[in-house]
């Protein structure tokens, strides 16, 4: 009798396991949707200008690409400590772009560091937009 | 006792022996400088006028938030090496850290903050608190031109003291262990 409380409890824990992922996990899709929630009103989203805003200075040191490469889907190299960075391309590294709270801390420092102020959804919008472009 | 049962004794006691004799040799490595510093420095500031580090090994008790957060940019550096008044002063600018925003958000930032204080350097006596482990007199002292000489530190692949992982392979690990060093070619 035991055995079997003790099995049914472990299937039920799997299952909340596998419930519970989703509320965590998303899609870069589903995060483009979001940012363009926040962007609405504005005219849509466009891989081409995410592609200059990510490879242009905007008055700092640094752009997107002095840590990402101008290759997102490559290795970077963090500009100041020279350790390594994961591709940023979500074709190169499923792990991006899946994690609502990790991508806007990162755009949040990221932006503050090379344009010293936060990024616009737009801007955000156009950049995920040129890194769902982006091949392997 | 039987001959069999005595036997057993003299191989515990053999185990026990080595154990404890492995243990000191590994301790005597990492604490011979603060064994000696202790005794030196009883009545005075202490080692290196009072700005020395404690244990450089990562606690064994570590924190999951902390090893994932400061990990990012460089390795998650040992609490060891700074007093708890420098992680203090360290997690409450992470807006502007060393010319990086490195912001946390505040549930985050209190729990990291708790775990560096608690395993700070317990041998810290200067009322002094820097910013940077590069900028202590216990890493400076080890890292001299005597130590080191200046064309290693224009190396490229150093570009930093604070790239302690240039030198020290396991320096994430929060091992500097001098038999170890690397310094890149
Ligand atoms: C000074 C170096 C640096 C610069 C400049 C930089 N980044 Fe990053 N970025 C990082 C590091 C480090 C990480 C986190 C490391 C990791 O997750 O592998 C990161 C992570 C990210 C992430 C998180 C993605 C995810 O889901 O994991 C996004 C989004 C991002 N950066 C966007 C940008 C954008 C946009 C710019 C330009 C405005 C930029 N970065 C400029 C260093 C940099
Ligand atoms: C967004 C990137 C980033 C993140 C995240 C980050 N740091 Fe840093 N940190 C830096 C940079 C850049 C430096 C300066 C490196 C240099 O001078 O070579 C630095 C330097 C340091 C130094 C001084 C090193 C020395 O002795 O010179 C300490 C201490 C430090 N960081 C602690 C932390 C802690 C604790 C965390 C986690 C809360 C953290 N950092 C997270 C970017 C980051
Ligand atoms: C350019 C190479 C280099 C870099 C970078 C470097 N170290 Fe060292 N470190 C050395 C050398 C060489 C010694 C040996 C000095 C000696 O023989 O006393 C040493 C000694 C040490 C020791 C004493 C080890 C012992 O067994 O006595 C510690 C602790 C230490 N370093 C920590 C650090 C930390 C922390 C950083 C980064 C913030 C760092 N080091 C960066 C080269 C380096």
């Amino acid at each position: 009798m035991f055995r079997i409380f003790y099995k049914l409890g472990l299937v039920f824990v799997a299952v909340a396991g596998l419930a519970a992922q989703p509320a965590f996990a998303e899609t870069p899709n589903e995060i483009l949707a979001s940012i363009q929630k926040e962007a609405a009103g504005t005219p849509g989203f466009s891989a081409a200008r995410g592609e200059s805003f990510f490879k242009a200075k905007h008055g700092g040191e640094w752009s997107c690409a002095s840590c990402h490469t101008e290759n997102p889907a490559a290795l970077g190299k963090h500009a100041k400590t020279g350790k390594v960075i994961d591709p940023l391309a979500p074709s190169a590294n499923a792990e991006r772009f899946t994690s609502p709270k990790k991508v806007d801390k990162w755009f949040k420092r990221n932006c503050n560091d090379v344009l010293s102020r936060a990024c616009t959804p737009q801007e955000k919008g156009d950049v995920l937009a040129y890194l769902l472009t982006v091949k392997k | 006792m039987s001959i069999h049962k005595q036997k057993n004794f003299r191989m515990l006691a053999v185990a026990l022996l080595a154990m404890g004799a492995t243990m000191s040799a590994a301790q005597a490595d990492d604490d011979r400088d603060e064994r000696y510093g202790w005794r030196l420095g009883e009545k005075s500031a202490g080692k290196y006028g009072g700005e020395n580090r404690g244990k450089p090994l990562q606690p064994a008790q570590t924190n999951a938030k902390f090893q994932k957060e400061c990990s990012d940019c460089h390795i998650a550096y040992a609490p060891g090496l700074l007093p708890a008044e420098s992680w203090r002063k360290v997690m409450a600018g992470l807006d502007k850290h060393f010319g990086s925003d490195a912001s946390l958000d505040a549930q985050d930032n209190k729990e990291i903050t708790a775990f560096l204080v608690n395993n700070a350097s317990n041998r810290w006596s200067a009322p002094t608190a820097p910013l940077r482990i590069s900028e202590t007199a216990w890493f400076k002292r080890k890292h001299d031109g005597h130590e080191i000489s200046p064309a290693v530190w224009k190396n490229p692949l150093v570009k930093s003291p604070a790239n302690c992982a240039a030198c020290h392979p396991r320096a994430d690990r929060g091992d500097f262990n001098e038999h170890d060093i690397r310094l890149p070619k």
